[in-house]
């Protein structure tokens, strides 16, 4: 008698369970895992919506890899993009963060100003520099025409419009990752400054040697929050250059949604997403590999 | 103890060049940092300036930083040439459903795997982080293809709803933070007689309210901001978002700086405010992931 008791009211417990937390796995089940095994099966088809699937094996893969130049400039591309943007996206919030803690006066202020560009979508953002570029009355060829030089059009030249919208990239960031750097530099105990000080470190030693070192779990975050980010980097792309000129700042993600958007070519752009998926998991396993050997955790 | 001797006697007289050592540090520190901030600052003033402009004077040289002859005729045209505030109510009532459906549903999940015991959570749990892995690429073809069988194309469902059923990130963070706080009050509810869900309403609840107004601002940001989500799932221009809607904007008329600044400026309003009046929230969030990850 009391077994069975015992064993219904088990069983509400985890009924009740399941309520709770229903709403968010039918969503879960829906619109995320069902998405995932579905991609597979569609980057085995060939198929553009109109007519049925045609399944097909592995040969979008094998014309992705052997016979899509394109792909491999774009995959070029977005190497570009990351290896451009994550350095400086690493190392200026870091030198931001460490200004903004030596308890100066109007901390909330800088703070904000530095954080403006975070909340801006990249509509506006990509509006607003895209003017700045402009090539005959953007503002930094003015600035350039100062001290005498005749600035290029940014966006229009193929050798130059990667690197603007980098920088851009970088810019927007800079006040999330600075806010990261605080977070980790108060957990920094004063103590370690104080100790320093006494055994004649300077300041340039105290940061080398402590700060540096102290912040590693903060600088490993944003680095493999900044490799995954910009290897998907979308928005800028399309307001600015639409992947122009010449293919040049045609990035992954944005000939992913050519294909699969522009010439309905789903199951290509499905494949696609895989080898991108492949490729970021690949980077980020190799990253937590390597960070047993630089990250220091207290 | 060589160098002690001397640093004890040469104190005093070194204290006036220390002090003015000091000086120049803070002052390098403000100057660096007003460097910073101006480079983040300059964009948007240039957008605001501009966007009061009449043309020709975007394309004086050398161009001027306040308007000289300023004028409101770019919003005008912004609000006359695109069905403005249809966009506006658009991304309200997108953003509101949104993030109010996903508040809602991250803090009964949250709820549940911070306090409730049943079968399969802690798997269930892993299973759903394992998925935050998933870059967002993936998903989309095949989103955009369930979208479409059901016929949710050219409506704003597959923009409410997905959102509305949570994200892992959010029953993450708030997981976490329900782990954090004690367990007393939700006993004594218990104790008192309350349900599950009573003590979740009355009690947990009120107490997450700092977690869930950081991940509200956050998931009003990413809402109101997004571009990818529209781009693809809506085509009819009375449904189109804000975002979307002032990046028509830039090809259906010759460019406009002016006219597209205007656009810009109107786009950044809501959020800017929103930001300046929740700082807090947004740099608590930002902070909490970072400690997390």
């Amino acid at each position: 008698m009391a077994a069975t008791v015992r064993r219904k009211r088990f069983r509400w417990r985890d009924v009740e369970g399941y309520l709770f937390i229903a709403p968010h796995i039918v969503g879960f089940l829906a619109f995320m895992l069902l998405p995932i095994v579905s991609s597979m099966y569609l980057s085995l088809n060939a198929w553009d919506m109109m007519s049925p699937p045609r399944f097909i094996g592995l040969r979008n893969f094998q014309q992705l890899l052997y016979a899509d130049r394109l792909f491999w400039q774009v995959l070029g591309n977005t190497v570009y993009y990351v290896v451009l943007s994550v350095p400086p996206s690493v190392v200026l919030p870091l030198l931001l963060a460490v200004l903004l803690n030596q308890q100066v006066r109007g901390v909330s202020i800088y703070r904000a100003a530095l954080f403006m560009p975070v909340v801006t979508s990249a509509l506006a953002v990509g509006l607003a520099w895209a003017w700045l570029y402009d090539g005959q009355f953007g503002l930094f060829n003015y600035v350039l025409s100062l001290v005498g030089i005749k600035g290029p059009s940014w966006l229009s030249d193929p050798d130059l419009a990667m690197p603007a919208v980098v920088a851009v990239g970088v810019w927007q960031g800079l006040g999330y990752n600075m806010v990261i750097y605080l977070a980790g530099l108060q957990g920094i105990g004063q103590h370690l400054y104080e100790a320093a000080t006494i055994d004649g470190a300077g300041r340039l030693r105290q940061f080398m040697h402590i700060t540096v070192p102290l912040l590693t779990p903060s600088t490993f975050f944003t680095l493999v929050m900044g490799v995954i980010g910009s290897f998907q980097s979308f928005g800028l792309i399309y307001i600015m250059t639409n992947g122009g000129p010449l293919n040049s700042t045609n990035v992954y993600v944005y000939y992913l949604w050519q294909t699969a958007f522009g010439s309905s070519r789903m199951g290509y752009a499905a494949a696609m997403a895989w080898i991108l998926a492949v490729i970021i998991f690949i980077i980020t396993a190799i990253q937590f590999r390597l960070a047993r050997t630089w990250v220091h955790y207290q | 103890m060589a160098t002690t001797t001397t640093v004890v006697r040469a104190a005093p007289r070194r204290l006036p060049r220390r002090q003015a050592v000091e000086a120049t540090r803070r002052a390098l520190t403000h100057l660096l940092l007003i460097v910073f901030c101006a480079s983040c600052l300059v964009p948007f003033w240039w957008m605001v300036a501009s966007s009061f402009k009449q043309d020709f004077e975007t394309f004086m040289f050398p161009p001027t930083w306040i308007p000289l002859w300023p004028t409101l005729e770019n919003y005008d045209k912004v609000f006359n040439s695109i069905p403005f505030w249809t966009f506006v109510v658009n991304s309200a009532k997108i953003t509101t459903l949104a993030v109010g459906g996903e508040l809602f549903t991250v803090s009964l999940a949250a709820f549940a795997f911070a306090r409730l015991q049943f079968k399969g959570r802690d798997a269930i749990f892993m299973l759903l982080l394992a998925t935050m892995m998933v870059p967002g690429a993936v998903t989309i073809v095949p989103l955009f293809v369930l979208m479409h069988q059901i016929g949710w194309i050219n409506t704003h469902l597959p923009l409410i709803i997905p959102p509305m059923l949570g994200s892992a990130y959010g029953t993450f963070l708030l997981r976490q933070f329900m782990l954090s706080l004690p367990t007393e009050l939700e006993d004594a509810a218990r104790i008192d007689g309350c349900s599950s869900f009573g003590v979740y309403w009355r009690v947990s609840l009120p107490l997450m309210k700092p977690a869930l107004a950081t991940l509200g601002v956050f998931a009003f940001m990413g809402q109101w901001n997004s571009f990818f989500g529209p781009l693809i799932f809506l085509d009819k221009v009375e449904l189109f978002t804000i975002q979307l809607g002032l990046a028509l904007l830039r090809g259906r008329y010759y460019t406009s700086w002016s006219l597209l600044m205007a656009g810009s400026v109107l786009a950044t309003i809501p959020i800017v405010v929103l930001f300046v009046f929740l700082q807090r929230y947004f740099v608590q969030g930002i902070a909490l992931t970072g400690i997390k990850g």
